[in-house]
C-alpha cells in the first residue's frame, strides 16, 4: 500500500502548469509598440533588435519564459514531454516567413481571436486581472521575442 | 461497514454522459478517466483515499452541538441519514431568500451560524471544507443534476461568461483549455474538462483536500492572474456553471487528483 502511494507521489512531482516565476524580477522595460500588416505580418524586429538563435532555443524550453514546449513539439530531443495542444513547430521556417512568425509570437490572437496561445508581446495595458508581479510587463521582452524568432527561423 | 472496494466506486469515475442542456454540448467525462491506475486505486479504496480524512472530520463536526445545543444531526439525522443524496447532487441551487445560486458549502456555512449559533466559518477553511466533503460524500455515486433552466438559466449564462473570460498575464480563459483541448498534453500534464464531480477533492500536488474555488484560484495563478476571494458571488456563478457542465457524471467526492 505504501509503495503504491509513493509511486503515485513520484509521478505527481513533475506535474502542474510549469509557469514558475523567477525569484527576482528585472526592471520593467518600456513597451515598444509594433504594427501588423493587413495580412498579419510584423516585418520590423521589435525595437530594431537583433535576435540570437541559441538564446532563443533556451527561451523556448524555459518554463517561466517562452515555454513553447508546453504546447508544441519542437526538434529539441533532450527535453521530454513536448505538448500537443498546438501544432508541431518542426520545419516552421519552411512554411512561414519571418514576418508571419514574429506576428504569431507577439500576439497570435490578432489573427486568431480564439487562440489559447499567450500573447508574448501584447500591450500590457490591454491585459485584465494580471497578478501584481507581472503588471506592466510583457511575457517576453522585445529582445527575447527577437531571440525566439531567430531560433524559429533556423527550423527549416 | 466500509468495504475495501465497493463496486459503486469502481465505476464512479468511468461514467461518460451526454449533456443535454442548451448551454453545453458534447460528451462529458470525469477527470478520473485521465488518472493512472495507481491513483484510481487510491481513490477507489476508502482506506487509501487520503480525502477520507476530511469526511471523518466532517462527520464529527456534523454531530457536534453548537451554542444552541443543536448539531447538524439534530435536524438532518445521525450521519446525515435524513439528507436526500439527490438534493445534494443538485447543488448549487437557487436560494429561496436571495433568489441567487448558493453553493453547497455556502449553505452549510449559513446553517452553521443561523441554526447552530456558532461563530461563522471562513469559506474553504478546514472545517467548512470538511463539512462539505462529508455531505457531498453522502451523495457519492449520485448523478450530478444541476438545474439549468427556468430561474437558473440567466445565472448559468453568467457563469459561462466567466468561464470564457480571458484573464491574467497569459490572457487565457478556462474554456480555451478545458473545452477545446481536453485529453491533450500540456507538457506532461493531460488537460481535463475541468469537471467538479470529485470536489472537494484530495489534490496530491497540495497534499490536502481542496475546494472547487481554491482549485480555480490555482488555475488563475498558472495563467498569472490575481487570485479571487473564495465565497464570492462570481465564484458561486463559476461553480454553478462548472457543476452544471458535469450534469450526468457521478459524484466521486472525495476524488483523488493530481
Amino acid at each position: 500500500m505504501m509503495l503504491k502511494k509513493s509511486l503515485v507521489l513520484t509521478a505527481v512531482a513533475c506535474l502542474g502548469l510549469p509557469m514558475v516565476s523567477m525569484a527576482e524580477e528585472p526592471p520593467i522595460e518600456a513597451y515598444k509598440a509594433w504594427t501588423a500588416t493587413k495580412d498579419h505580418t510584423i516585418w520590423a524586429p521589435l525595437g530594431g533588435l537583433k535576435g540570437d538563435p541559441a538564446k532563443g532555443r533556451k527561451l523556448a524550453i524555459a518554463s517561466a519564459k517562452g515555454n513553447c514546449l508546453a504546447c508544441h513539439e519542437l526538434p529539441i530531443p533532450e527535453e521530454g514531454f513536448h505538448g500537443e495542444v498546438g501544432p508541431n513547430l518542426s520545419g516552421l521556417a519552411s512554411r512561414y516567413t519571418e514576418g508571419e512568425i514574429r506576428m504569431r509570437i507577439v500576439d497570435i490572437q490578432v489573427l486568431n481571436p480564439a487562440s489559447l496561445m499567450p500573447p508574448m508581446y501584447k500591450n500590457p495595458a490591454e491585459l485584465k486581472n494580471v497578478a501584481k508581479k507581472y503588471v506592466g510587463r510583457t511575457i517576453l521582452t522585445a529582445q527575447e521575442v527577437e531571440d525566439v524568432v531567430a531560433y524559429l527561423m533556423t527550423l527549416k | 461497514m466500509m468495504k475495501l472496494k465497493t463496486a459503486m466506486l469502481m465505476g464512479a469515475g468511468l461514467s461518460v454522459a451526454l449533456s443535454c442542456t442548451s448551454a453545453f454540448s458534447g460528451e462529458v467525462f470525469s477527470g478520473y478517466t485521465l488518472l493512472k491506475q495507481e491513483t484510481r486505486e487510491m481513490q477507489d479504496d476508502d482506506f487509501m483515499n487520503l480525502g477520507m480524512e476530511a469526511v471523518t472530520k466532517g462527520a464529527k463536526l456534523f454531530s457536534t452541538k453548537g451554542k444552541n445545543e443543536k448539531s447538524c444531526a439534530t435536524c438532518h439525522g445521525e450521519g446525515g441519514k435524513k439528507l436526500d443524496p439527490k438534493r445534494i447532487a443538485q447543488y448549487p441551487v437557487l436560494d429561496a431568500k436571495t433568489q441567487r445560486p448558493i453553493t453547497l458549502q455556502q449553505r452549510i456555512i449559513n446553517e452553521w451560524t443561523e441554526q447552530l449559533g456558532n461563530a461563522p466559518l471562513k469559506y474553504e477553511s478546514g472545517d467548512a471544507l470538511a463539512l462539505e466533503t462529508f455531505v457531498r460524500n453522502l451523495a457519492r455515486g449520485q448523478v450530478v443534476n444541476v438545474q439549468t433552466d427556468g430561474a437558473m438559466a440567466p445565472f448559468i449564462e453568467q457563469g459561462k461568461k466567466l468561464f470564457e473570460a480571458r484573464s491574467g498575464h497569459l490572457n487565457m480563459a478556462c474554456n480555451l483549455c478545458h473545452d477545446h483541448h481536453p485529453g491533450q498534453k500540456l507538457r506532461a500534464q493531460t488537460l481535463s474538462q475541468g469537471q467538479t464531480n470529485g470536489f472537494p477533492t484530495y489534490r496530491l500536488a497540495n497534499s490536502k483536500v481542496i475546494g472547487t474555488q481554491t482549485r480555480i484560484n490555482q488555475c488563475f495563478k498558472s495563467v498569472r492572474a490575481e487570485k479571487q476571494p473564495v465565497g464570492s458571488e462570481a465564484f458561486a456563478l463559476l461553480e454553478l456553471y462548472m457543476n452544471a457542465h458535469g450534469n450526468g457524471l457521478k459524484i466521486e467526492t472525495p476524488a483523488v487528483r493530481f
